[in-house]
């Protein structure tokens, strides 16, 4: 397998994104926003259809419509005029339905366009797996560095804001995140399946961990598996890649529930 | 010389919406190192007033100080130690009772990078005020539901607050666990001469140990003494009437 140029290459975007992935989605699950992923996912949907539409490079635009999406819904949430399900949703929808119009417009609605859908992992390009690792070294550190005022927001967002922590920042440094994370692992997994890898590691993780820091760890690493072995599986067993990856994580999950309820906790 | 009180409301009124009042005309002078209860009925304005007196939120008319300034102002958040109602703390996170702790330190201790020594040793100081050493490294979802809000406590106290403000801290816990709760805040006032504002629905748990009583429904219709209160209004319920 590793002889293969193309699975290397896939090999090295999947551990990016199987590391980034549950590091940015624990902070969403925590704060029970675990859909948000999802959300930010269909607003990268109509990025792409722009992307086709204006013949420039669909991650690109994808990229700017998922920030440009993940900051609306935040903002929408944190001025509580509307309530942040509803703010989910308006954006949900308005993404996609923009998404397949402007595919529609474009005559896009063809293999290209499933690419993106449900994951082209295998034709990561050597150009492409620098972009992939550079922005996911920088999500990482941007993480590794804010983890203690997002951990503390996740255990007392209200105390933390009376003390003066900049929260609206903080929120939307995570929005952010969420939104660089779904814009790179849309090669890997698909739009469709990109908040399965921000969600599925870290409830697994919640499972068997015993505090906060054992959970983030538990669900890198938990990511980090699911995707290396996904991968392979889908390599012998001539699976797609995207789909084998998160039912990995799901079948880690499952069995993260089965350990923990035989320890009785 | 007058001396700057730790909270000022000046005819404070205040509403979510035009000519829907929550409180008004509220008069409250909290002087530094005194231990206040504020209680009233659900739906009185306890919580309302509480985040004017934090400056989440600006009065309609009249005028809310934190240590002479203007609270929405307030130039020294991070020393404001608050406890918020238990709905809304993330007691399902799995966090240890130290990393709750910690993040009491943030504001305080900056918020990016690791964790000072200097920030860590107050974190265990904090953790051991409140009687939880020993649980310390224990899961916080493992904890009794008193022993969830002296975790919380020992957050807000983790900062080296001069005014703690604690927001429903009983709700959910057990009468030998608010008696338990009531003392710990007794001996931290007397250790610490840290300003409390305790808000309850009920005061019974406080009402040994708290120099003043004040009770809100809408407007402040008693503001003195426990001692002093009339005998019928000790049933917190008569304050519905």
């Amino acid at each position: 397998m590793l002889e293969s140029e193309f699975m290397r290459l896939a090999l090295g975007a999947g551990a990016v994104v199987g590391v980034l992935a549950p590091a940015v989605g624990f902070f969403l699950v925590q704060r029970r926003q675990s859909l948000i992923g999802d959300g930010i996912g269909h607003v990268a949907f109509a990025g792409v259809a722009a992307g086709i539409l204006l013949d420039v490079s669909p991650v690109l635009t994808a990229l700017v419509a998922a920030v440009l999406g993940g900051v609306a819904i935040e903002v929408l949430r944190s001025r509580g005029g509307t309530a942040g399900d509803q703010a989910l949703a308006l954006v949900f929808y308005t993404g996609i339905a923009l998404g397949v119009v402007l595919v529609s417009t474009a005559g896009a609605l063809n293999v290209d366009l499933f690419q993106y859908l449900f994951g082209s992992i295998l034709t990561v390009t050597r150009a492409d797996l620098v972009v992939i690792a550079t922005l996911g070294a920088v999500g990482l550190a941007t993480v590794g560095l804010l983890y203690r005022a997002l951990a503390a927001v996740v255990v007392d967002e209200e105390g933390a804001r009376v003390a003066g922590v900049p929260i609206g920042g903080l929120n939307i440094a995570v929005a952010t995140l969420a939104a660089v994370t779904v814009a790179l692992s849309m090669r890997v997994v698909g739009i469709l399946l990109v908040a399965a890898l921000m969600v599925l590691p870290v409830s697994a993780a919640g499972r068997i961990a015993w505090s906060m820091r054992s959970t983030f760890v538990f669900a890198m690493a938990i990511g980090l598996a699911s995707s290396l072995v996904g991968l392979t599986i889908s390599y012998y067993a001539d699976l797609p890649p995207g789909g084998t990856i998160v039912l990995v994580a799901a079948v880690v999950f499952g069995t993260a529930v089965a350990v923990s309820a035989a320890r009785g906790s | 010389m007058r001396v700057t009180p730790a909270v000022e409301l000046d005819d404070v009124s205040f509403g979510y919406r035009p000519n829907q009042p929550v409180l008004e005309d509220v008069a409250l002078r909290l002087g530094e190192g005194e231990f206040v209860a504020v209680a009233g009925p659900n739906g009185g304005g306890k919580t309302t007033l509480v985040r004017l007196i934090l400056g989440l939120e600006r009065p309609g008319e009249g005028r809310a100080l934190l240590f002479g300034e203007p609270a929405h102002r307030f130039s020294r958040k991070r020393t404001l130690g608050y406890l918020a109602q238990r709905s809304e703390l993330g007691g399902d996170a799995p966090a240890t009772v130290r990393e709750v702790v910690s993040a009491g330190r943030l504001a305080a201790g900056g918020l990016i990078g690791p964790m000072r020594r200097r920030d860590r040793e107050l974190v265990a100081e904090a953790i051991e005020r409140v009687g939880l050493s020993e649980r310390a490294d224990a899961p916080l979802r493992t904890l009794s539901g008193g022993q969830q809000q002296r975790a919380f406590i020992a957050k807000a106290l983790a900062g080296e607050p001069s005014l703690l403000v604690l927001d429903e801290p009983t709700t959910g816990v057990d009468a030998e666990s608010q008696e338990s709760l009531a003392a710990l805040l007794d001996r931290l006032h007397s250790e610490l001469g840290v300003t409390i504002l305790y808000v309850s629905h009920e005061f019974g748990a406080v009402e040994r140990f708290v120099q003043r009583l004040v009770l809100v429904r809408r407007t402040i219709v008693f503001d003195g003494s426990p001692r002093e209160l009339p005998g019928v209004w000790h049933d917190p319920s008569h304050v519905h009437a």
